[in-house]
């Protein structure tokens, strides 16, 4: 039999005039060496990977960690050891002086217990970050009142998490997500943190999350790169199924044929 | 929390099954929060002038040791010598001389540190908030102080002559440097000082009254045990291997992200062994003398106490990545704050 179903077409993801035509982001922390975090970008074929300034060592001794990443990817700087706003600004403007470029992923954190976000002082980073020509992707805790204001500082895109830095917990935040991706339209949503398996990122793609972002999972897998392959696949199965317009999960049973259609025949 | 009971069964069960357990556990949360990574870090011994007595130290005021401080010209020889191995992360000793080893001299040594190193520790005399406030913005990104002992009347006994004997000051060190915004404190215990259980008890609840206080500081935890010095024996009493790795399982186990140091106390073999159930940072390559990487024959040093574990920095790299973990090295950028 032939079928006339045509390719699905997808809006393309775009983070800041940008396009990108991989949803799923790796980061970089965490890999027990440079050869898998190498393996685990080429096998996910992703375009955007996060690394920590921190753990860029430019003068010295160690292995520089730039030299396993393609130069057509995108390099998103964090600013991973940040406390404040100010500390943030300040991990930025460096990354941005050592020719790291001008995508920057803010990360305010001041709790080492829990690695929560300071939704505040984000904000306060955004704004400042945003005026001076950064494209700023803020790593947040999912508050819709947080988002806006991001959005208003001018971030390129928001990033709430899943649930707790390095967890595998997934979608604990999940209803919180859903509210953020309703009401935030201007720019993408890209869901960071405490997504442990393939199957929570399909999950936070079909629920319209834009992309999602990958780090400890894949660098402590026994097999990086085929988890970060696997990865980008239910990444891009989930956004299918979200064009797909996925019939929603319900709370009450429904019959696939209508009892009541008699009344109408 | 665990409870000083449940403490004192864990160190108390010596079924190889229930270790096992505490091992595997441990491993995988280590794993999950750190990765395959090890950081690696250095000691320098910048003094051993020491105004406290404290019976089982080798830089005690009363030990008839060469005393030496290392003047600016040979901060930097010392220190040149360690970055040029590639370490990043420094730790800079002194005995606790308040006279001899003032904040001016430690101010001075972090702007030569400064010149060599990405990341600066020191592990000197406790001192006044304001003090750590001039080292911080000097320079400096972590404090350790160890209590060595929580038990009071033991630390009276241990700790004879000095500031070190003032019990109170010494606990309220970790607060008064987190207030003055040092990144990574470094507290601990002395294995041997006094009962372990009671004092691992007390050091968790330290740590747990810090996190509560000061969450944005980035802690870790050291748990030295006795050594010889010089051959000879200052210890009460001797922890086992056993009741050491369950201290580390245990302590991986209940702060998942907390760091957990360990020194060249420990002897190589040890050390290899429990790379992977929880231990974050590791020293190498190590020296305890004033000048003893470059300026004192072995002969002439006066360790704090004695190495067990002498591979050069070099050789544990290739080890450590050899057993597929990751050697950090920096893991830390300096920003300066307008």
């Amino acid at each position: 039999m032939k079928t006339t179903h045509t390719k699905m077409h997808d809006t393309p993801f775009v983070i800041a005039g940008k396009s990108f035509s991989n949803r799923f982001l790796l980061g970089t922390g965490k890999f027990k060496n440079k050869i898998d975090l190498a393996e685990s970008i080429l096998a996910s074929e992703t375009e955007i990977v996060t690394v920590a300034l921190r753990r860029i060592d430019l003068e010295r001794h160690e292995e520089n960690i730039l030299e396993y990443i393609p130069s057509n990817v995108t390099l998103l700087t964090n600013t991973s050891g940040a406390r404040t706003a100010k500390e943030a600004i300040r991990i930025a403007r460096l990354a941005k002086e050592s020719g790291y470029g001008n995508w920057v992923k803010i990360e305010v954190i001041n709790d080492s217990k829990y690695l929560l976000p300071d939704n505040n002082e984000t904000i306060a980073a955004t704004e400042v970050l945003a005026a001076e020509g950064f494209v700023v992707l803020p790593y947040m805790y999912p508050d819709l009142y947080a988002a806006r204001a991001l959005v208003k500082a001018g971030a390129a895109s928001i990033m709430p998490l899943g649930s707790l830095i390095g967890s595998n917990q997934g979608l604990k935040a999940k209803e919180f997500i859903k509210i953020l991706i309703q009401e935030i339209k201007d720019v993408p949503i890209i869901v960071d943190a405490g997504i442990g398996s393939p199957s929570q990122a399909a999950q936070a793609m079909e629920m319209g999350a834009d992309a999602v972002l990958v780090n400890t999972a894949v660098a402590t897998a026994g097999d990086p790169a085929t988890l970060a392959k696997s990865f980008s696949m239910a990444v891009a199965a989930g956004r299918l199924a979200y064009l797909s317009k996925l019939p929603q999960q319900k709370d009450i049973a429904t019959a696939s044929s209508p009892l009541t259609g008699f009344l109408y025949e | 929390m665990f409870t000083l009971t449940e403490i004192q069964s864990a160190l108390n069960n010596n079924d190889p099954h229930f270790i096992e357990q505490l091992a595997q556990k441990a491993k995988t949360i280590k794993e999950q929060f750190f990765g395959r990574t090890i950081a690696l870090y250095a000691p320098l011994y910048l003094s051993n002038y020491c105004s406290s007595y404290c019976t089982y130290c080798g830089f005690h005021s009363h030990n008839r040791i060469k005393r030496f401080k290392l003047t600016q010209k040979e901060m930097h020889q010392e220190m040149n010598f360690l970055a040029k191995q590639g370490i990043e992360n420094i730790l800079l000793l002194t005995g606790e001389s308040y006279n001899v080893t003032p904040l001016s001299y430690l101010k001075e040594a972090v702007s030569v540190a400064k010149q060599y190193f990405s990341n600066i520790s020191i592990e000197v005399h406790p001192m006044d908030e304001n003090d750590y406030k001039e080292l911080f913005v000097a320079g400096v990104d972590g404090v350790t102080v160890y209590q060595e002992t929580y038990d009071r009347v033991r630390y009276a006994q241990v700790h004879v002559s000095g500031q070190k004997a003032d019990y109170d000051y010494r606990y309220g060190t970790p607060a008064r440097a987190a207030k003055a915004g040092i990144r990574n404190i470094s507290i601990g215990i002395l294995l041997g000082l006094a009962d372990v259980a009671q004092d691992l008890f007390a050091l968790y609840s330290h740590l747990h009254d810090m996190e509560k206080d000061y969450p944005g500081v980035e802690y870790s935890l050291s748990f030295p045990r006795f050594k010889t010095i010089k051959g000879e024996d200052f210890a009460q009493s001797y922890v086992d291997d056993k009741t050491f790795i369950k201290i580390i399982c245990l302590t991986r186990i209940l702060f998942p992200r907390v760091g957990i140091n360990l020194s060249t106390r420990e002897s190589a073999q040890l050390r290899n062994n429990i790379l992977e159930l929880g231990i974050t940072k590791i020293s190498a390559g190590s020296n305890t003398s004033v000048g003893g990487y470059t300026l004192k024959t072995p002969e002439e040093q006066d360790p704090q106490f004695d190495v067990e574990d002498h591979r050069s920095i070099d050789e544990v790299i290739k080890l450590l990545k050899k057993r597929n973990l990751d050697p950090v090295l920096t893991d830390w950028r300096r920003i300066e704050l307008e």
